[in-house]
């Protein structure tokens, strides 16, 4: 009874999850444009999103300024990182503190206060500006991600290398770069993630002509709903299962395998 | 102490496929410290969770004072647990773990009060109350999780390997120190260690087990002289092992030479095995010796010096305070009552 | 050592360029008024602000996205509690499953209550076809509420979940081994312990929820006004800066103080505790 109860209570949350999404979904092969009524099947609404040159454009910029914006902050981040750990406590807490700040922040004040930078320098909104925003509040992650990594790091390690013969920037390549590797490989995949979903930030310091998803699809909504959308829901919902059933499966067939290798060293 | 405070019938366990516990009958009296032995794995630990109410058995029964206890939960049992890495409840201060079972039992709270002031000053920690739990060290948790079981004033303490986690020189306190508690708290100790010497110093009663059946229940006396059986031989303590032949009742040959012993009833002509200890090995002159073997390697152990003495088909283990040299031939002689006999029955350990 | 800090120095130079100088802008902004022959220092953006219409504003998202918050903890929490519990099968894939909304897109999550709650939405369809009353709670604070909880509930389960499985099993057992029934193990150890996920919870729900003006725009129509719709307003139709600066200012020093008290009841926090 107890465990029927416990398996009613996460269906009906995970209904909750879930039921709109396959709403959008059976509703994208829908033929008539109406929700209420089911005018049969049909892949119009496919065909209608993949020549709608709006959001072909806006999926083409998402993509780009989130691979760019990965690379850019991943590779600042990362170097950053080092540096700081570096630094002297007193510069080192206030760059800490000063990089929190978009983490903590609203998105929404990241977002005016980019704005009103660009506005005042006097730069054109546009690709531009969007890219330079989504570097900023992505490096900070980046940082977060790398920094334990490098406070796990046994200095001894370094200090080995070297005694071993390797110059600094060999042993810095070989032996403290490999080591923080996890934390440099969540970072990215954090900023792209965030890139990807973000909509507030982009949605003040885009300009004309340049747009993501999520701007596109605000607009299309506030217009009202439109079946096209659902389509789009329905591919990206897909893509992000996918996505995330190869990652776990391969998350899992790892954990496995290292439990037989131990289980042999045993 | 004759009266059976707690008694395990026909317990056995299976965890999925593998069986844990098999068969187990057991019982403990009133006082008693008993204590559980065997390496890891060998069930010790699912006896003290199913005493404890934290598993259930998958057949048979546990009784207390009588009556069967196998389905009650574990926060209605006279029964106190001291966990292993000690569980203490890390958001609460010394004071409040300790007083826990007191507050669920709605006891008054000066009552509270003076008995946990008693209890802090029975395990060596009075003016601790307000210390938080992670500013203890390993040695004062294990003394907050004691007094905290403790102050229920249980029937049966159950001890998980406490002083396991401890360092060699703590742990010989706290042993001698736990001993004394349960001694003048008049309270029933069950103890799980896979320490052979804790449980020898410690026990009334010693139960030693493996493979999840138990291989033999006695005093440390009985089981350090009279093991039962090659595992009880091997696990407690260092034996020498050979293979004999018994001739006939109290005549047994190994090593090539026949040896007048004290045990009978194994038949005639059997092979046997027999456990003999290093300690109980005499050296003497090599022409005096019924055996002969040439020493090979000499470790000084403080109290006396561990040989290896290479004889013909064996090679002995010896305890003596005297030493011999590497390579010097020498003699060995060993007297009836050293010579155990035992069935040649499963090495279960190798 | 000092010499190896230079390879930080191409961030520093950008963090003071976008994240430094740009907040000193707010800054500016919201203590200056334009005269037209110039900015001149004034406070009048914030005495504007303590105005009634707009402290209405304050107190109206205050109150929805603490009242989202609860019912994300009322819902969560037992979840959580569920997905942690040994006996629980299947965990792995339910855990993958509660984290699959959360990377879809959130306009788009959003935007699927849209057509189910419309006047002739989905929802209604299927009620008239039964012959039911339909509801109409489109563009109201209940469907503001209702997207606030639907979008944000995985970010209240997680981090309780997280602490739950952590808390060492043997702590459970020694309560109960010292008298507590279940009721009373929760009640003075599992919750105590808990507490770290559920103040990381209510953050993660609590901060988007309260600057959220997504949410409010598309389920609450341009009735249901909340402070992310009155700063993008300043910014994006009115063009009044220095009001908007000000309420910027206020809203962050807002949340950088209680983020600040409740980073304090976390105590031991390691690393990038936000994530």
């Amino acid at each position: 009874m107890r465990k029927f109860l416990r398996r009613f209570y996460v269906f009906l949350i995970f209904l909750f999850l879930y039921a709109p999404i396959f709403v959008l979904m059976a509703y994208s092969f829908n033929s008539s444009r109406s929700r209420g009524a089911w005018g049969g099947f049909t892949l119009k609404w496919y065909r209608e999103l993949f020549r709608d040159r709006e959001i072909l454009t806006s999926l083409k910029y998402t993509i780009i300024i989130a691979i760019l914006s990965a690379v850019i902050s991943t590779i600042l981040g990362t170097a950053a990182a080092i540096g700081i750990s570096h630094m002297r406590k007193v510069p080192r807490s206030l760059v800490m503190n000063i990089s929190y700040l978009p983490v903590l922040n609203p998105d929404i004040i990241t977002g005016v206060s980019l704005m009103i930078l660009f506005i005042f320098a006097n730069i054109n909104f546009g690709f531009k500006t969007m890219l330079i925003a989504h570097i900023t509040f992505n490096t900070p992650y980046v940082i977060l991600s790398v920094m334990p990594k490098l406070k796990q790091l046994d200095t001894h390690i370094y200090e080995a290398a070297l005694d071993l013969g390797a110059t600094p920037s060999y042993a810095f390549w070989k032996v403290i770069i490999p080591q923080i590797m996890p934390g440099i490989v969540t970072g990215c995949l954090l900023a792209f993630t965030l890139s990807i979903d973000d909509f507030v930030i982009s949605f003040f310091t885009t300009g004309v002509g340049v747009s993501n998803l999520s701007i596109t699809v605000f607009s299309m909504a506030r217009r009202g709903v439109n079946p096209k959308i659902n389509a789009l829901s329905t591919l990206m919902f897909l893509s992000v299962l996918i996505l995330l059933i190869i990652v776990n499966v391969r998350m899992s067939r790892d954990i496995k395998a290292k439990k037989q290798r131990e289980a042999t060293l045993i | 102490m004759d009266e059976k405070l707690l008694e395990l019938v026909d317990v056995s366990k299976k965890f999925d496929i593998t069986e844990a516990l098999k068969d187990i009958n057991l019982y403990i009296r009133r006082n008693e410290f008993v204590t559980l032995l065997g390496p890891s794995g060998c069930g010790k630990t699912t006896i003290l969770r199913i005493i404890g109410g934290f598993e259930q058995p998958t057949t048979g029964k546990v009784l207390f004072e009588g009556q069967d206890i196998t389905s009650l939960p574990p926060y209605k049992r006279k029964v106190n647990t001291v966990f292993q890495r000690y569980a203490l409840f890390p958001h609460m201060d010394v004071f409040e773990n300790i007083a826990f079972g007191l507050n669920i039992k709605k006891i008054p709270n000066d009552e509270i009060e003076k008995k946990v002031k008693k209890m802090l000053e029975l395990v060596n920690l009075s003016g601790y109350e307000e210390r938080t739990i992670d500013s203890l060290s390993g040695g004062q948790q294990q003394r907050v999780a004691i007094a905290r079981a403790l102050v229920n004033e249980p029937d049966v303490l159950l001890l998980d390997e406490p002083l396991a986690a401890l360092d060699l020189k703590l742990r010989k306190g706290m042993q001698i120190e736990l001993k004394n508690m349960q001694q003048s708290l008049g309270i029933t100790f069950v103890y799980v260690t896979h320490d052979q010497e804790e449980a020898l110093t410690m026990s009334d009663t010693v139960v030693v087990m493996n493979d999840g059946v138990i291989q033999q229940i006695g005093s440390p006396e009985d089981i350090y002289n009279e093991p039962r059986n090659v595992f009880v031989a091997d696990f407690i303590g260092e034996s020498n092992i050979l293979d004999g032949i018994m001739i006939k009742d109290y005549l047994v040959e190994f090593g090539g030479q026949k040896f007048n012993c004290v045990d009978k009833g194994f038949g005639e002509n059997r092979p046997v095995d027999v456990v003999i200890r290093p300690e109980d090995v005499k050296i003497v002159g090599e022409e005096d010796g019924m055996l002969t073997g040439r020493v090979k390697s000499v470790i000084f152990k403080g109290v006396h010096y561990e040989m290896l003495v290479e004889s013909q088909d064996y090679t002995w283990m010896i305890h003596s305070t005297l030493m011999e040299p590497v390579g010097k031939m020498i003699g060995l002689n060993i007297l009836p009552d050293d010579i155990h006999i035992m069935a040649k029955g499963r090495r279960s350990h190798e | 050592m000092n010499r190896k800090s230079i390879i930080a120095y191409p961030y520093v130079i950008w963090m003071v360029l976008f994240i430094v100088v740009p907040i000193l802008l707010v800054f500016y902004y919201g203590f200056t008024v334009d005269t037209g022959a110039g900015a001149k220092f004034s406070l009048e953006n914030f005495r504007r602000f303590f105005e009634p219409v707009y402290l209405m504003v304050l107190l109206r998202s205050f109150a929805l996205a603490a009242l989202s918050t609860f019912i994300c903890l009322l819902l969560g929490y037992p979840l959580a509690m569920i997905l942690a519990s040994k006996d629980f099968e299947r965990k792995n894939i339910m855990l993958l499953l509660l984290i699959v909304p959360m990377w879809m897109n959130f306009l788009l999550r959003t935007y699927a209550w849209l057509t189910l709650l419309e006047k002739k939405g989905i929802i209604n369809s299927l009620l008239s076809a039964l012959n039911l009353p339909t509801i109409n709670i489109i563009y109201t604070t209940k469907a503001v509420v209702l997207g606030m909880v639907y979008n944000f509930l995985p970010f209240m389960v997680l981090p309780i979940y997280t602490v739950l499985s952590k808390i060492d099993k043997s702590v459970i057992e020694a309560a109960q081994d010292l008298g507590a029934n279940s009721l009373t193990t929760f009640k003075k150890v599992i919750f105590p312990l808990s507490l770290p996920g559920v103040i990381s919870g209510i953050t993660m729900v609590f901060m988007p929820a309260v600057t959220t003006f997504v949410i409010s725009r598309l389920l609450g129509g341009g009735h249901y006004k909340l402070i992310g719709n009155l700063i993008e307003q300043q910014f994006l139709s009115v063009y009044d800066w220095n009001f908007g600066s000000a309420i910027s200012i206020i809203m962050m020093i807002v949340i950088l103080i209680s983020m600040g008290i409740l980073s304090k009841y976390e105590e031991v926090r390691e690393g990038g505790g936000l994530l």
